[in-house]
């Protein structure tokens, strides 16, 4: 029969290196004053309660209904504006801003000289920032500078989405097989004729899956956003919740939903038609 | 085929000409004479950062508000959801499945800002708010994941240390955690490096930290400290992600 050890001989370690990590969040239960007592709180729950009861039945009159599908429409059309301007943005980003066009790499095996280099840095730098500022962010600063309403947020996305598809289709011309192009570029032809001729017929699909997945992220942002007052879903879902009109806020959740649903399937059917 | 693709094309451009056309935007008044200028005004206000000792001592508060919300807030969602994936995996029968699975599935679907509004109404104005909200759609998220990654583990071990008498407690702990931790705290890492994101622009509906900075100075026309706030999220997000890469190196892959 085997031996029976009963304790674990790694018992006190795990047990030491748990007290540490308790210690070192014990500030951080401070500071983002973690109160999960107000949730059981009486007067609290009575008042989530009643709001939570006016969920039930969602409001499904003519005139709300109208406006439902105004909003849905505005949500899915800056969704698409957005995106398209992003387009706009991102092509000739990726276009500078890629090594898979470089010249100089053409005779060094696929490696620009370093002054090529730092030439294609201004562009990826601005990439850069473009996307790490988040979207609602933007939204914000464009709601400020051009005002409440769907331009704020076709703003934001455009901006923000042309940082994302500018890095990856930078990436993406420099993942197919370089061997077309560079025997264009050698042949002497012009930068964007090798493009055309070299880089795009391999990589169209993949930019074209990619992009339409971006849109399908581009809806939920245009939802959120329109919590800054970008237009949209999200805005009256905002002041909704502010009037306590339970009702309106469950059928718009329950649009959203259904929105976000749509469009993953959209995005699925068109992914698999395009590429 | 070909003539099906085109049909497509011509759709998805007339869809984006629709798209502007029912959003009546003008883009020619953006960039027409008098408005450019005034949103260079407007965006050269960004330029001078305001970096005097109060706004950054206000500012360290915050960005140390909204480390403190996605760290605990990721934390909480890993218990809850590590708690919701067992029956989710089907560790508790078919109902409980089916059930936890649809809640996950509620809980995944509502986005963090809609989350961060309801919070701020049922616990109040404050980093609380965030914190919850960042816990409530993380759970969904962790929990299907979890969830996933514990069907996919091995039963032997456990069923081993079952079948020589250990506990369902213990066969859990010594038989199926091992192998499944290097995906939890993997899942995790990811989450809260999301979450750092979120946590920074919850405070816009009230929710605290650097967004509910960032939303009052921007109300307030100070684009000075707006700037510096921008600055702050930006420098937090690169160091959170240089630390869980780190992490991840050091407990996951190694």
């Amino acid at each position: 029969m085997l031996n029976r050890a009963p304790r674990d001989p790694a018992a006190l370690p795990r047990l030491l290196i748990t007290v540490l990590a308790l210690l070192l969040l014990w500030p951080g239960v401070n500071l983002s004053e973690l109160d999960l007592a107000v949730l059981v709180d009486g007067d609290n729950t009575r008042a989530m309660g009643n709001f939570l009861a006016g969920f039930w039945p969602p409001a499904h009159d003519g005139e709300f209904l109208a406006l439902l599908g105004r909003a849905t429409l505005e949500t899915l059309a800056i969704a698409t504006a957005g995106m398209s301007l992003a387009l706009l943005i991102a092509l000739p980003a990726a276009l500078l801003a890629t090594r898979a066009l470089s010249l100089s790499a053409v005779h060094r095996g696929g490696r620009p000289a370093w002054w090529a280099q730092l030439a294609r840095w201004p562009v990826r730098g601005l990439l850069i920032f473009l996307r790490s500022v988040p979207e609602i962010v933007w939204a914000l600063l464009f709601v400020r500078a051009v005002g409440l309403g769907p331009t704020a947020g076709v703003l934001a996305i455009a901006i923000t989405y042309a940082g994302m598809l500018g890095k990856v289709y930078a990436e993406i011309f420099e993942s197919v097989d370089a061997r077309p192009t560079r025997a264009l570029l050698e042949a002497g032809s012009s930068r964007l004729a090798a493009f055309a001729y070299g880089v795009l017929p391999n990589s169209a699909g993949e930019m074209l899956s990619y992009t339409v997945y971006r849109w399908e992220c581009a809806i939920r942002a245009s939802v959120v956003m329109g919590f800054v007052g970008a237009g949209g879903l999200g805005q009256q879902i905002d002041l909704s919740l502010r009037m306590f009109a339970g009702g309106e806020v469950a059928s718009m959740l329950l649009t959203f939903l259904l929105l976000v649903l749509l469009a993953d399937q959209l995005s699925r059917l068109l992914r698999a038609r395009l590429t | 085929m070909r003539a099906g693709n085109l049909i497509l094309f011509a759709a998805l451009i007339a869809a984006v000409i629709a798209s502007f056309l029912y959003l009546g935007i003008d883009l020619g008044a953006l960039v027409a004479g008098d408005s450019l200028a005034q949103m260079g005004k407007y965006a050269s206000g960004f330029l001078q950062p305001d970096f005097s000792a109060t706004h950054l001592h206000a500012i360290g508060r915050g960005a140390l508000e909204t480390l403190a919300m996605s760290a605990i807030g990721t934390l909480l969602a890993a218990l809850l959801g590590l708690a919701l994936a067992l029956p989710a995996a089907g560790r508790f029968g078919g109902l409980a499945l089916h059930a936890t699975r649809l809640l996950l599935n509620a809980l995944r679907a509502i986005p963090e800002l809609v989350w961060a509004a309801l919070m701020v109404l049922a616990a109040g104005l404050g980093p609380n708010a965030g914190t919850l909200a960042l816990a409530l759609h993380t759970a969904g998220v962790l929990g299907r994941l979890f969830a996933e990654a514990l069907e996919n583990t091995p039963r032997e071990p456990a069923e081993a240390i079952r079948e020589s008498g250990g506990g369902r407690l213990v066969a859990f702990c010594y038989g199926t955690l091992p192998g499944v931790w290097p995906q939890l705290v993997a899942y995790t890492l990811y989450r809260w490096e999301n979450n750092i994101r979120m946590a920074s622009v919850l405070g816009f509906v009230g929710a605290g930290g650097l967004g509910q900075m960032l939303y009052m100075s921007l109300s307030l026309f100070q684009e000075a400290q707006a700037a510096t706030v921008i600055l702050a999220m930006l420098l937090l997000v690169l160091a959170v992600d240089a630390l869980s890469g780190w992490a991840r190196q050091r407990w996951v892959s190694g």
